[in-house]
């Protein structure tokens, strides 16, 4: 495993890292080396069209390809024929959401989602309202998880689908899956989740938990970007219309030649991941803890977003009150994180996520996400803490809010002029 | 996004962080922007008997941007008198940092904030041409 140790990130004399250290994993994942390593002889030796049916190249990589759909069907308890191979996530949340609400257009004309889901689920659905579906949005509790009951009473009799993320990518939160696909069994709806955030880091199972359709990424799981996957119920039979059409691949639901090596690296991806998940939660869980309790006890007025029990254990989402987000990304380079705050989004707003938790926009600026994942090491951790809470101390030093609330003015008595 | 090495020392090494007495006479207090847009300046300013700025203290909660305009904005408004101290313009502020486009509001502010303390200090003193003669 030597590649592994290459992934560690080289630090100089001073225990400063020459490369940032890498607290993203909700944005992406590096590829495994064991992943790279499974995919290499699928570009050069094994290339072949998996849709060749006249020769032994096409045999070899189909094979691979459907040895992959078994390795993803695995990990959420799905048999193979299930598993329709996308680009990506994205691809698969549109192909669930516009796939299943265009076959039933007509009949069934509304749909149920969630207002922290991800962009491409939210702009499918925008899309679908401007073919004349209805929409649903379902707010979220300040805890970030939906309440079962306001999903009950939005379900109609002419809903076609409920979409509902399993985790959240800014905040982490598990939402309650099983119960979920319940009440939509129970109401005749297909139940529809994203799981891209979630396959490999919680146990899932279609069966157990009703779900019709789920959609999976390949890079948020140290598998290649570019590739995904959506799971589509074969019994009770859940209908799509294709988004993409062509030579009638993926049983008419996707066409287009299969990437064979982008496949089989996602196939291994699940396959490591279903074999290490149980270890790999606890250590991140170790890790994320340390993290937590080591900047509560140094920091003062620091908040958690989301959920703290239904959360996977490899993501914090922290607002540091009276810092400004991006302004503390400057002051700690050397590490890779995300924040909610307007100035690092090309929109200007804070994240719309952390709105709907009912965050006050004054916090929701101040927001980190730090993203723990694979290769993050504890000395990763301590590093990173040591720096965030340093910065925030010197910018709260400066900050005139943190300094009107050590004199006690409250700055919601202040009539701010909005800019 | 990358920022200019101006910025960035300004950021790292910010000029005149402090805050001065609000209830001297002779300091102009300048608070604008709001929490919720992720932006707030507080400008101070020391005036001297001669009338010129003779010290400049400021807080910000922002981005790295909205520090450095501010940390900038206090340092150009040293030894000016108030009149020549308003004639600073965000687009200097934003040319002398270069700032990028998305960050032009956050010159927009510390020009905002040098003109608040000047207006209160003034306010405190009256006519501020009566001052002048005195």
């Amino acid at each position: 495993m030597s590649s592994l140790q290459d992934m560690k990130i080289a630090t100089d004399g001073k225990n400063r890292p020459q490369t940032p250290i890498y607290l993203d994993y909700q944005a992406t994942t590096p590829t495994d080396p064991r992943v790279v390593e499974a995919m290499l002889p699928y570009f050069t030796t094994h290339f072949g069209n998996p849709h060749s049916r006249n020769h032994a190249y096409g045999w070899e990589a189909e094979k691979a390809v459907e040895h992959a759909r078994a390795q993803i069907g695995s990990i959420i308890g799905a048999d193979e024929k299930e598993i329709i191979f996308t680009s990506g996530a994205t691809e698969s949340n549109n192909l669930a959401l516009k796939g299943v609400a265009h076959f039933y257009k007509g009949k069934k004309n509304h749909v149920i989602t969630v207002v922290t889901e991800h962009k491409c689920v939210l702009d499918s659905c925008r899309h679908l309202e401007l073919e004349g579906f209805e929409i649903t949005y379902l707010p979220v509790q300040q805890n970030g998880l939906i309440d079962l009951e306001k999903l009950k009473a939005a379900i109609r009799p002419d809903t076609c689908i409920v979409s509902v993320m399993a985790v959240n990518n800014e905040i982490g939160v598990i939402q309650p899956l099983a119960e979920i696909g319940k009440i939509c069994r129970a109401a005749k709806v297909y139940f529809h989740t994203d799981a891209a955030q979630a396959v490999g880091k919680i146990p899932l199972d279609v069966d157990e938990m009703n779900i019709d359709l789920m959609s999976i990424s390949g890079h948020k799981i140290y598998g290649p970007k570019g590739i995904g996957a959506l799971y589509v119920r074969r019994k009770p039979r859940v209908r799509l219309e294709a988004l993409i059409h062509g030579g009638g691949q993926e049983r008419g639901m996707r066409s287009g030649t299969l990437p064979t090596p982008l496949c089989v690296g996602l196939g291994e991806a699940c396959a490591i991941a279903q074999r290490e998940m149980g270890a790999e939660a606890e250590r991140l869980r170790s890790l994320r803890d340390r993290f937590y309790s080591r900047i509560k006890d140094k920091l003062p007025e620091v908040y958690l977003n989301g959920d703290l029990e239904s959360r996977i254990p490899g993501n914090l989402n922290l607002s540091f009150a009276y810092v400004e987000g991006e302004g503390l990304m400057m002051g700690i380079k050397d590490l890779a994180v995300s924040s909610g705050s307007a100035c690092t989004s090309a929109s200007l707003e804070p994240s719309y996520v952390l709105r709907a938790l009912g965050v006050e926009e004054e916090l929701a600026h101040t927001s980190l996400r730090i993203g723990l994942g694979r290769f993050t090491t504890e000395q990763d951790v301590d590093y990173a803490v040591e720096h965030i809470v340093e910065s925030v101390q010197r910018l709260r030093s400066m900050s005139p809010l943190w300094e009107m609330a050590q004199e006690g003015i409250d700055i919601k008595s202040i009539k701010w002029a909005e800019h | 996004m990358a920022y200019s090495e101006k910025l960035i020392d300004h950021y790292e090494n910010p000029r005149n962080v402090g805050t001065l007495e609000k209830d001297d006479a002779t300091v102009g207090t300048g608070l604008v922007g709001a929490p919720a847009c992720g932006d707030v300046m507080k400008l101070q300013i020391k005036v001297g008997s001669d009338g010129r700025i003779e010290d400049a203290k400021f807080k910000t909660f922002g981005c790295g941007s909205a520090i450095a305009s501010s940390s900038l904005a206090t340092e150009w408004v040293k030894g000016k008198t108030l009149d020549e101290a308003e004639t600073i313009k965000n687009t200097m502020i934003a040319q002398h940092l270069s700032l990028p486009p998305v960050k032009i509001h956050c010159s927009v502010l510390a020009e905002d904030a040098i003109k608040a303390a000047i207006r209160d200090y003034r306010d405190k003193h009256g006519n501020p041409a009566e001052k002048a003669a005195e």
